[in-house]
């Protein structure tokens, strides 16, 4: 029997009604169209599906999309702010944080919740919190700066790490 | 991967949960689903009927409750890593809780998802087993405590009865001169444990070992406690030498656990090293 749920991403409430089994990767990706959320291994490890869900870092491979009801969902898409690049966003272009940028959109919200539990973090405190995140092009250097870039930014303009939900549309 | 379908049904209590388990056939309890939804993903299993936990408030708590640190069912590996009460009454249980997977999984997995799963590579249970833990279950019988060593009956099975929910984890707060340490070997691939050992080792005033509890995880079917090295532990010094001459018996009379990663002969060394490493760790912390 399908499920009615409600889930606000990126600002936008939707109802949809759905199958209990429907991953919550593929509501995103085929019920919304926001495919910039990527499914890389599809088993939990290279998280590549990373949103944030009620301001956590998950893999949404391995989440129901009954489970995300009444949830509040960040994805990349919800990022920036009218155009204008979000600090992580910013630091994975100035440092070079991505070469095929597959592993890109997963990268960045795990580092944005790594910012907002660490607003200062090492270099060390930056492998360890993206240690769910696979990257195969940029032996992770580059991300890391990038990383570091977000920091120094987010402190220099006082901003929060994750990013006020913006719009409150509610859809019909 | 898709898994195959189901009813879903979401529980706002435990009792709904159990009345919901009475009444249904093939069901399963759903908590983080990090265990569970891989394998219906995989279609090793493919219940009915799932209900969903998660949405029980109740069950998500650490607290102090006299001498005792009692932690909700549905408290995350994330919310006992960063806990400091944890921390400071069972530091070998935050210790395990952050060495789990990755930040993603943490922040969804369940201790008691973890505890009822039982894989014999899961962290939890060699520091369960160290602490002397206990495991709180509750069913239409009403509820019943279970201590660890008597909770992990083999691979991948508990004394859970299928009636029953998990609802607490209960350990005693770490007290005087006692020192607690969860070393890992991490799988380089899936992060599980190849081996982890969890120890609470107690000291006198003149530095003699009082107590020694120790648990093993990754080796064996199940987590369990190298009972020869426990003894022969107790009543030494602590030196580096007598606890390797103990720990040479981590892993006597088990059926050691075999993969492409790890021999049985490379895990039992591994448990050997392990043990003789989080013993002296556990020691040097109790001061
Ligand atoms: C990529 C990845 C890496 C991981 N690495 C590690 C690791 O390094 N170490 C480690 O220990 N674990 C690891 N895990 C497992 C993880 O810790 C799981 O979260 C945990 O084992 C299960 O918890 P859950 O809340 O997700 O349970 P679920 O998957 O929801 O449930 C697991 C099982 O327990 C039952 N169950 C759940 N809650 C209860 C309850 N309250 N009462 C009775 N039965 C219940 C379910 O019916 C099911 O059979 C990893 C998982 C993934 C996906
Ligand atoms: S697609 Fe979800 S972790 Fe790889
Ligand atoms: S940029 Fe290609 S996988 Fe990371």
């Amino acid at each position: 029997m399908k499920q009615s749920i409600a889930v606000t991403v990126n600002g936008t409430t939707h109802r949809h009604e759905v199958e209990p089994r429907l991953l919550l990767v593929y509501y995103l990706r085929e019920e919304l169209g926001l495919t910039g959320t990527h499914i890389g291994c599809d088993t939990t490890s290279c998280g590549s599906c990373t949103i944030l869900l009620n301001g956590q870092a998950v893999k949404s491979c391995t989440l129901l999309a009954v489970q995300a009801d009444g949830a509040d969902i960040l994805t990349v898409e919800g990022l920036a702010d009218n155009g204008k690049l979000h600090p992580i966003q910013e630091g994975f272009w100035e440092e070079h944080g991505l070469q095929c940028g597959f592993c890109t959109p997963g990268m960045m919200l795990a580092a944005v919740q790594l910012l907002a539990r660490k607003p200062n973090p090492t270099d060390a405190e930056i492998r360890h919190g993206l240690d769910g995140n696979l990257c195969r092009c940029t032996g992770y250097q580059h991300i890391v700066n990038s990383v570091m870039y977000a920091a120094r930014k987010l402190a220099e303009h006082h901003l929060p790490a994750v990013p006020p939900s913006r719009r409150t549309v509610k859809a019909p | 991967m898709i898994p195959a379908a189901f009813e879903y049904h979401r529980a706002s209590s435990v009792s709904e949960a159990l009345q919901l388990l009475q009444r249904l056939s093939d069901a399963k309890l759903l908590a983080g689903g990090h265990s569970l939804l891989p394998m219906m993903k995989l279609r090793l299993t493919s219940p009915a009927h799932l209900i969903d936990l998660g949405r029980i408030e109740a069950m998500r708590y650490i607290r102090q409750d006299g001498q005792t640190l009692a932690v909700g069912a549905l408290t995350t590996h994330w919310e006992i890593e960063s806990s400091q009460l944890a921390h400071s009454t069972a530091p070998a249980l935050a210790e395990a809780a952050s060495r789990i997977g990755d930040v993603q999984v943490r922040n969804v997995g369940t201790i008691g998802g973890s505890m009822a799963h039982a894989d014999p590579a899961a962290d939890y249970p060699a520091a369960m087993l160290a602490l002397d833990g206990q495991i709180v279950a509750e069913s239409p019988r009403g509820r019943r405590t279970i201590p660890s060593v008597e909770f992990f009956t083999g691979i991948f099975t508990t004394a859970l009865a299928p009636d029953e929910v998990l609802v607490e984890i209960r350990v005693p707060a770490t007290s005087g001169r006692t020192g607690q340490a969860y070393l890992k070997f991490p799988h380089p691939a899936s992060g599980f444990a190849v081996v982890g050992v969890a120890a609470v080792i107690t000291r006198d005033g003149g530095g003699r070992c009082t107590r020694a509890r120790i648990g093993i995880t990754g080796v064996g079917p199940a987590a369990y406690r190298p009972t020869a090295v426990e003894d022969q532990v107790t009543g030494s010094t602590l030196d580096e030498k007598a606890v390797a001459a103990a720990a040479a018996h981590a892993a006597d009379g088990v059926d050691v656990n075999e993969d492409l990663f790890a021999s049985a002969e490379y895990r039992a060394h591994l448990a050997r090293v392990f043990t003789k490493r989080a013993v002296l760790a556990a020691a040097q912390r109790g001061g």
